[in-house]
């Protein structure tokens, strides 16, 4: 679960890690409003939403006048905001971030993360703050220091000087950028986030460290224990069809195809969407009905696919393991009927009473293609869909 | 021998009384030599009870001191379920199976710490399982589409390895050993000392490696492959179709800043000399082309 970043600079004001003063703002009297209230001369106007590489897009601008705060709210508010972590059509910004204006020394990157292979957190910095990451990743990995923070001593004196010493913070007092980063690790740690990152992070001329700006996100498997977290979502920045499906346990990403795919099993649905795009087509979804589904939430998985227009055929491949071919076939052959699907359906039933399930799509009287292995399924849908477009 | 479980393991389920527990124990006991592996329950809350006519007791360390049991599978809900794998490491087994799926990732974290120092090896969370065909089952997949053979499957998947398994099947290959390493990001073997151990495997004469987007599993393992291993493996490697930053169902499977996606990890196997199909559906073939 993702946050925004006036939400984690809340978090960072509580957990003792500087950050500027802002208001979080929803029009734009609002955020003339909080200009005049934060006083200063200068003003960042930031848009919020769960994506990266906002300033690129246009989302964050510096008014220097109470007239440029309203210019920029008019504008930035309600926009489409495109970058490289949106989808093409972008996100709508219907939230502010008002913040004072700071002066720039110098720009750091700061970043933790769950590394797999080490199993353990890991500490990034890089003297290039500012800039895309993964750019500095992939350009000059020797910009970025990484530190393995033990989970039971936590993060060490030791840990900070060794990355202070290689990305070289200028030479001034270390115990201020200590407390900043032990503060950042205990946050993580205590609200079980996947991911955190400050870039940039900011020396001031005051000669100062502080968070200008903040990006969190948590794990969903911990969220159970985090009220405090999950108040934070923002249903508005999330697609509805996927909180919809969640709600059922359906596991739901869509994609720009127009053959739903239905699959019991992550991997297997991986493998469906692949062996689609294998023989030319293209899946509108990766949708995992998981280890027990039942007429209901075989129905509801319908419903979300056929929201999409582009939708031409459907796929359903289950292997039956727990799962019974014959209550997936009762539950497909009553979503049809319930739906009133028009678009081709194949289906493909494999493993536990997989004829038992063969059978009651035949006698269902419905019009279903039914497939005999995955090679065949994929062909049948792939045939189907081109005829409908 | 097959690798690591077979027809003399003892087992106790930890998580009996619960539904899950009950459903699964119920349907290993039934498969193949169940009836005399699975000797023991545990729950702190109800010991001395009985499930199937296998005793109940409070901890770990009792039902292995009063049975036997070495291995121990669990089911119980994912905010315990790390406890249950350091109740489980402490009591000194060889070997635990995790199928809870949604355990906190900061708790994996720990418990896998807390095991460097331990012998216990650790299978999953969130996966099927391991499976000796027409031996022992300890898991959740359905062990009526197994039989006995000389291929050894392993995979992060739970349906797309019961795919794999029929796919042997209908090209007449058995199994020597399956087993799911789960499909969570923090997890116990990995695709690498899977391999080790089916390399070292008599009864093993081939491999068949199932993986999936996200991490470095498959690029360490094929490294490993392509230094020391003397037998044939093929594999599949599920998400070519996958978007970058989208998690696929597995807290695992998600592409992040371009790494460890579909591509990259075929591209670094086949440079291991490890024969890979693009086509979900040829995985079996594919094997049986390589058997000499």
């Amino acid at each position: 679960m993702k946050i925004h970043e006036y939400q984690a600079k809340n978090l960072f004001r509580k957990n003792g890690i500087p950050v500027l003063d802002g208001i979080a703002c929803f029009s734009v009297k609002e955020a003339v409003e909080a200009s005049i209230k934060l006083g200063g001369e200068i003003w960042a106007v930031k848009a919020q939403i769960h994506a990266g590489g906002r300033g690129k897009g246009g989302g964050v601008k510096i008014a220097k006048s109470l007239n440029d705060v309203k210019d920029h709210a008019e504008e930035i508010l309600g926009m489409k905001l495109v970058t490289h972590q949106t989808d093409k059509n972008g996100q709508v910004v219907r939230r502010l971030f008002i913040e004072q204006g700071a002066s720039i020394q110098k720009e750091f990157y700061v970043g933790m993360l769950v590394d797999r292979s080490s199993q353990r957190v890991c500490l990034m910095a890089s003297s290039e703050g500012g800039m895309n990451i993964e750019d500095v990743a992939n350009k000059t990995p020797e910009k970025i220091n990484k530190v393995l923070i033990d989970p039971i001593e936590g993060l060490t004196n030791e840990d900070i000087k060794k990355i202070s010493q290689i990305i070289s913070f200028p030479q001034c007092d270390l115990s201020e950028i200590t407390t900043l980063l032990k503060n950042l690790y205990k946050l993580f740690n205590s609200t079980d986030a996947s991911l955190v990152e400050i870039n940039p992070m900011i020396l001031t001329t005051e000669n100062h460290f502080l968070a200008l700006d903040a990006k969190m996100s948590f794990d969903d498997n911990s969220l159970f224990r985090h009220s405090e977290i999950e108040v934070l979502r923002d249903l508005d920045e999330e697609d509805p069809l996927v909180t919809k499906a969640s709600k059922y346990d359906l596991s739901y990403v869509p994609l720009d195809g127009n053959i739903g795919c239905l699959v019991n099993g992550a991997g297997l649905a991986m493998a469906t969407m692949d062996i689609i795009k294998l023989y030319g087509g293209n899946p509108a979804n990766f949708l995992d009905v998981g280890g027990g589904a039942t007429t209901e939430k075989v129905t509801e998985a319908f419903k979300i696919m056929l929201s999409n227009a582009n939708l031409r055929a459907i796929l359903v491949n289950i292997f039956g393991g727990i799962m019974r071919c014959d209550v997936i076939a009762s539950g497909v052959v009553k979503a049809a009927r319930e739906v009133k699907l028009t678009l081709p359906l194949v289906v493909r039933l494999e493993g536990t009473n997989a004829g038992h399930g063969k059978r009651i799509l035949t006698e269902s009287g419905l019009e279903i293609i039914s497939a005999n292995s995955m090679d065949d399924a994929a062909r049948n849908v792939v045939t189907a869909a081109s005829r409908g477009e | 021998m097959a690798i690591l479980i077979n027809k003399d393991t003892r087992v106790m389920t930890q998580g009996i009384t619960g539904k899950t527990g009950q459903f699964h124990t119920k349907s290993c006991i039934e498969y193949a030599n169940g009836k005399n592996c699975f000797v023991a329950g545990v729950n702190p809350k109800r010991p001395g009870e009985r499930f199937e006519k296998i005793p109940v007791f409070a901890t770990v360390k009792e039902a292995k001191q009063a049975t036997g049991a070495t291995v121990s599978v669990i089911y119980v809900p994912p905010p315990f379920a790390a406890s249950a794998i350091d109740e489980a490491v402490d009591a000194g087994l060889d070997l635990v199976i995790c199928i809870t799926e949604g355990i906190p990732v900061r708790d994996m974290i720990r418990t896998r710490y807390k095991m460097h120092e331990h012998k216990t090896f650790l299978i999953g969370p969130n996966c099927p399982g391991i499976i000796t065909p027409d031996e022992i089952k300890i898991g959740i997949m359905p062990g009526h589409i197994h039989k006995k053979g000389r291929i050894g499957v392993v995979s992060r998947s739970g349906t797309l390895t019961y795919e794999a398994v029929a796919q042997l099947m209908e090209q007449g290959l058995g199994q020597s050993t399956c087993i799911g390493i789960g499909g969570d990001p923090i997890n116990g073997l990995k695709h690498l000392d899977v391999m080790r151990m089916f390399n070292e495997d008599n009864d093993t004469d081939a491999v068949l490696m199932v993986g999936e987007i996200g991490g470095s599993d498959e690029e360490e393992c094929a490294a490993w492959i392509k230094k020391n291993m003397t037998k044939p493996v093929v594999g599949f490697v599920a998400g070519v179709t996958a978007p970058e930053g989208k998690r696929m169902g597995h807290a695992g499977a998600i592409i992040s800043g371009g790494k460890g996606t579909a591509q990259e990890k075929i591209e670094t196997m086949e440079g291991c000399g490890i024969k890979i199909t693009r086509n979900p559906a040829e995985m079996g073939k594919l094997l049986k082309s390589v058997l000499r």
